[in-house]
């Protein structure tokens, strides 16, 4: 079990999106996942070893570090990928139900299982709001934990058993910075793309329907 | 998820290059991409923990690790890639656009559409030329530049291209100033001098390629030009021979009526 399943994942979904929606699955495969793979994910790998208080009291720096990163932005990066990518799995989900259906009646119900029409696009658009919302929720829980988007070279620590207020210093704080930044702004780049998608759709069908409503009164 | 994701979405994009992209896409695997993971990415693995300060001082070492390392090298060259490589993707996209209103044309039953099956339409190449040719174009100005921003900000945040042996460093809490020492200082200067070659590489192709198709546009708008040219003087003669068919015509119809008539 690695990425290459939410890689899979995302392939799969990328069938039934729209042009708009492919985009935003080039952005999450490149800019996220492979960025997080290759580059991120080393960048953190020692944090807990690198971290460094000016002090010998034994436990002091565990505590410390504990105390100022209580999840590592690394695992909340992980996290965030995984639970954006989950909204996908609904229009997954109601394609393969309309599939399944049409087995079970042993009659074509619909004319393309995979279009976005009726049911499918509700469920399309609850998955663009959904993913909107999570990558604000993520954003949001990045800037209260860590107090924004900066990370400071030295923190004051003066919690037990540190003796008194202790400086303790941050490895690689700029780099992390850095990325930390490009995940913000690929971030935004991915709540921009969704809400474009989510205003294309609302505004294609609601043409579609009032003019379906225009011929019928004509007629 | 790795590079090979990556090999493979650019590897559909291969088929749609031209001979100079598909050896610029051979050099970006093999000579740069390839060596950053199986070589670069160990030279670099323990740069942090084999940095030394002559020092005792705690959080010396860390802050100024961080002051001349802002951003490591090899993070550097990762996100070259990623960014060097997003362009192709342009191309991707337009052509898979291509396919997906042919197979849309090919199911209407359209009499243009000349497949035979929609395997067909899956495997078919398509030719650098009208609004393909302007995106094919555009990936390639964005991919030198984008390669030419990062040599840039290789040699303005290193000062060069040089991996010194020793640094010196007076950052707090650093008592005074401190003598650090990089680890594997000549092996880093290699790889880097190495990366920086093959990116000039890159680059000369990206020029290459670019010259190419430009002169090819030239080429054909002179070609199409000149075709035109001559096709005046062909539809005259045409029409005038057409002119004399019609007379002919109006005249035998003429007698006949006349004929029926009397």
């Amino acid at each position: 079990m690695s990425w290459a399943f939410l890689r899979d994942l995302l392939s799969g979904v990328n069938k039934y999106s729209t042009g708009i929606g492919r985009i935003w699955v080039a952005v999450v495969f490149i800019f996220h996942l492979l960025v997080y793979v290759a580059a991120a994910e080393n960048i953190w790998k020692h944090e807990h070893d690198e971290f460094e208080c000016n002090i010998k009291q034994p436990g002091c720096e565990n505590v410390c570090f504990d105390h100022f990163f209580p999840v590592s932005h690394i695992r909340l990066w992980a996290l965030q990928l995984i639970v954006v990518s989950t909204p996908s799995l609904l229009v997954v989900f109601h394609v393969a139900y309309r599939e399944n259906r049409e087995k079970h009646h042993n009659q074509k119900l619909y004319k393309n299982p995979g279009m976005i029409d009726g049911g499918l696009l509700c469920t399309y658009l609850i998955s663009l709001i959904l993913k909107t919302g999570l990558e604000i929720v993520f954003l949001v829980m990045f800037y209260k934990l860590y107090n924004g988007f900066k990370i400071p070279r030295l923190v004051k620590c003066d919690i037990k058993p540190c003796p008194n207020t202790v400086d303790c210093f941050i490895s690689k704080p700029t780099e992390k910075m850095i990325f930390l930044c490009f995940l913000v702004a690929t971030s935004c780049l991915c709540i921009v793309l969704n809400l474009g998608e989510l205003s294309y759709l609302v505004f294609k069908y609601s043409i579609k329907y009032y003019l379906k409503r225009h011929v019928k009164k004509q007629q | 998820m790795d590079w090979g994701a990556l090999h493979t979405i650019l590897g559909g994009v291969n088929k749609h290059s031209t001979s100079i992209g598909k050896i610029w896409l051979t050099v970006l695997f093999i000579f740069r991409i390839m060596i950053l993971v199986v070589a670069a990415e160990k030279v670099w693995g323990d740069e942090q923990d084999d940095f030394v300060c002559n020092t005792l001082q705690p959080g010396c070492k860390n802050v100024c690790y961080d002051h001349f390392f802002p951003i490591s090298h090899i993070r550097l060259w990762a996100l070259q890639l990623i960014f060097v490589s997003t362009p192709a993707l342009l191309v991707a996209m337009h052509v898979a656009y291509r396919r997906h209103e042919k197979k849309r044309q090919f199911r209407k039953g359209d009499q243009k559409c000349d497949f035979k099956d929609i395997e067909e339409i899956r495997k078919q190449r398509f030719r650098i030329e009208g609004s393909l040719w302007w995106t094919y174009t555009s990936s390639i100005f964005f991919r030198l530049i984008f390669e030419a921003v990062f040599m840039y900000a290789f040699y303005f945040m290193y000062d060069g291209f040089r991996m010194p042996r020793l640094m010196k460093c007076n950052a707090w809490p650093c008592p005074n100033t401190v003598d650090c020492f990089v680890s594997r200082p000549t092996e880093k200067t290699v790889f880097t001098i190495f990366m920086i070659a093959v990116s000039s590489i890159c680059i000369l192709l990206n020029v290459a390629e670019l010259c190419y198709l430009l002169t090819k546009f030239f080429l054909r708008r002179s070609k199409k030009a000149g075709n035109l040219k001559q096709q005046p003087n062909h539809e005259n003669k045409e029409e005038t021979k057409q002119n004399e068919m019609n007379e002919l015509i109006s005249d035998s119809c003429q007698n006949t009526v006349i004929g029926f008539s009397s």
